[in-house]
């Protein structure tokens, strides 16, 4: 522009920067209102995220509460006392506890090798492999654990802690190969072929190198899928009851049978431990590190 | 502390280089590699000497990469042997071999400090803590990051980064140190300070050094000696001057240096331009030949009508700081010429070249003898323009007059 002000007669200076429309900034309103939208969305989704969580927090708290009624019109702290005096809540507890941390450390057993072979290997059948397992998502899970029933009792698992962690490692299959294969997968080949450089040999470069790298992405995997086995219900239900009864299970049957309360009661319980793992692991899943586990290539 | 670790880094430096000299420090004799089903390197016969610093120069796809990497043990050659320090290390994984890479992106291992990066083959070796104390001192110093030590990959720029990769490399005391394009992810200016860097360092530490590079100016810069590999093979091994000076295929001559390139032979003992013009030329380096190549800074152009000039048109004149890089149109060919002179675009010039070289097949021709100093070459061009420039003075009429505006041009052209 100031090269051609310089230029262009005085006179003939105007005309040119009339015929040159000013701009009105549309760039700002446009700004705007896509601010607007992203903010009502936003709203909406945290209410549908945390509606139902509000609801359950009144209700564990509610004497009576009827339509159209906001809030519950009497409050009363009975249904905790009940739920909390009744027979099996810390048993189950511990049984859900056990049940999640060894179905966890079983799938780690299994899959993490899985993972790693599909991760830094290529060998034919791989994508297969991949998809395959991410296919097993697609079945109705009911279905699935009805035929695994039937192969349980014929190997004598039904009823028994096996099974329970059995069924429940067969959900985080899934998981615990993904994310792990992604998280080797995304380790820069360089790095292992420095470490070796360096003198490192196979076992070394893995545990120093390769493994301690994709850890951020395992830790993610492993969290994810001991929250899973926590609440695992359905699997859980079939193969292990009604001799081993875990918190997830015992919600289910409240659910059907007992007040509204009661399982808001329980449900809130049933969050703790998975809060607390949450606060746990927050440091390493937030810190940047889950997205390093995620760079998925 | 940190002097006595140079000290005692120095006399393990020492004992390097007591070593037998007449040993070469890396040797490749026929190495081929297959890659894809494609042919990477050709029987490649390389040897560089004990504390030398080669040069792998190429375009990529040459197979520079893939040298580099049979050199690391990252790859095994399908044929050949590799020796380093006259030990066969041909098929040893990278682990057990003597030499130390540094990589193009760095490869740092980012959950690792700055320390922990260069003590990591350290504590592989076992060495005790004061040891590794020690020695990573003494890296940390040779490449001036000591105030980096527990300092985070991440949280360094590239060219501290790449410091820490040559410390990283270097505190092992390999007996062959690998740079592959070290220096490609740096800007121009950090480019420069760097290659100097790795040069003052390789030299004082007197460490045989593979430099793989696709820039030009890198290779001349640092390398004792220039590889310049094409399609798998080396076309031209030679001293940085030699191998700008005489480049041996028409290849070499284009990839290391600007070029002009006139596409026929040389004819009545000078350079036939597009229109038949003959340019004249202090030295050609054959009789014979299918193309010429000159270098910008042997295209020299003097007052128009210079006795034994072809005149010239100034098409553009581009101020590089202390020369001229001048596109000149002589006989309409256009021509790059580096100069002193102070030309303005349009003003006519007279334009004579001083070496010439003369290619057929790609391959120079009446190239002297090869090996030759590049010393003894400089001498001989000083002497060819001096018997030239007295030449012209006894030869002056029978070329068209000596006066400012007849055209001598047209009577060359007129002649041939």
């Amino acid at each position: 522009m100031a090269s051609m002000d310089l230029m262009a007669p005085p006179g003939a200076n105007t005309g040119l920067a009339l015929a040159e429309p000013v701009p009105v900034r549309p760039s700002r309103v446009k700004a705007r209102i896509g601010r607007v939208i992203a903010g009502i969305l936003g709203v909406l989704l945290l209410i549908f995220i945390l509606g139902p969580l509000v609801w359950m927090g009144i209700a564990a708290f509610a004497k009576q509460w009827k339509y159209p009624s906001m809030l519950p019109q009497s409050w009363t702290l009975s249904f905790w006392s009940q739920v909390f005096s009744s027979q099996g809540l810390l048993p189950a507890l511990g049984l859900s506890v056990r049940f999640a941390v060894l179905a966890t450390l079983a799938s780690c057993v299994i899959c993490l090798p899985a993972a790693y072979a599909m991760g830094r290997m290529r060998f034919p059948g791989r994508k297969v492999i991949l998809i395959g397992l991410f296919a097993t998502n697609a079945f109705p899970k009911m279905g699935l654990f009805v035929s695994i029933a039937t192969l349980f009792y014929w190997m004598n698992l039904m009823n028994t802690q096996l099974g329970v962690v059995i069924v429940q490692a067969l959900g985080t299959v899934v998981t615990m190969t993904w994310i792990p294969a992604a998280a080797f997968a995304s380790v820069p080949p360089s790095l292992i072929e420095a470490a070796r450089d360096a003198g490192a040999g196979r076992l070394r470069v893995f545990f120093s190198i390769t493994f301690r790298l994709a850890l951020p992405g395992i830790m993610v995997a492993v969290v994810l899928a001991f929250l899973a086995c926590f609440d695992e219900a359905q699997g859980t239900y079939l193969i292990g009851a009604p001799n081993y009864i875990t918190l997830p299970t015992k919600m289910y049957a409240l659910a059907v049978n007992a007040p509204i309360q009661s399982a808001a009661v329980f449900a809130i319980v049933l969050c703790i431990p998975s809060i607390i793992l949450m606060l746990l692991v927050r440091k390493s899943v937030m810190g940047g590190q889950l997205a390093e586990g995620f760079q998925l290539k | 502390m940190t002097t006595t670790a140079t000290d005692s880094a120095s006399s393990g430096q020492v004992d390097r280089r007591s070593r037998d000299d007449r040993v070469p420090g890396l040797q490749l004799s026929g190495i081929s590699k297959d890659l894809g089903g494609r042919t990477i390197v050709h029987s490649m016969d390389l040897t560089v000497p004990q504390g030398e610093l080669i040069c792998l120069l190429g375009p990529s796809g040459c197979g520079k990469t893939t040298t580099l990497r049979m050199i690391g043990g990252f790859l095994t050659p399908d044929a050949g042997r590799l020796t380093i320090a006259g030990r066969d290390f041909t098929y040893a994984p990278p682990e057990k071999r003597p030499t130390a890479m540094v990589f193009q992106n760095y490869a740092l291992w980012p959950h690792m400090s700055v320390t922990g990066n260069i003590a990591f083959g350290l504590k592989i070796r076992k060495l005790s803590k004061a040891e590794i104390r020690e020695k990573v001192d003494w890296a940390l110093e040779l490449v001036h990051l000591t105030h980096h030590r527990d300092t985070m990959p991440a949280r360094i720029s590239g060219g501290e980064q790449q410091r820490v990769a040559l410390a990283r490399a270097l505190v092992l005391e390999p007996q062959v140190l690998l740079l592959d394009e070290p220096l490609s992810n740096l800007d121009a200016k950090l480019r420069i300070q760097v290659r100097e860097d790795i040069r003052e360092i390789q030299q004082r530490l007197g460490i045989t050094t593979v430099l793989v590079t696709h820039d030009q100016d890198e290779a001349l810069s640092v390398a004792d000696r220039i590889a310049v590999m094409n399609g798998g093979r080396i076309e031209h091994n030679a001293e940085p001057t030699t191998l700008y000076s005489r480049p041996r295929t028409a290849f070499v001559a284009s990839f290391v240096g600007a070029m002009n390139w006139i596409e026929s032979g040389p004819s009545g003992g000078g350079i036939p331009l597009q229109d038949g013009t003959i340019l004249p030329s202090d030295h050609l380096s054959a009789d014979h030949g299918d193309r010429i190549g000159l270098r910008p800074e042997d295209l020299l152009p003097a007052p128009a009508g210079t006795e034994g000039t072809a005149p010239a048109e100034v098409e553009r004149s581009i101020p590089r700081g202390h020369y001229r890089e001048v596109v000149l149109r002589c006989g309409g060919t256009e021509l790059r010429s580096y100069t002193a002179l102070n030309l303005a675009e349009g003003e006519t010039v007279g334009l004579r070249a001083g070496r010439a070289l003369v290619y057929s097949d790609g391959e120079l021709q009446g190239g002297e003898a090869a090996g030759a100093g590049e010393a003894q070459a400089f001498e001989r061009r000083a002497a060819v323009q001096r018997a030239v420039a007295s030449d012209a003075l006894d030869s002056g009429p029978d070329s068209g007059g000596s006066g400012p505006e007849p055209d001598p041009a047209a009577d060359r052209s007129a002649l041939a």
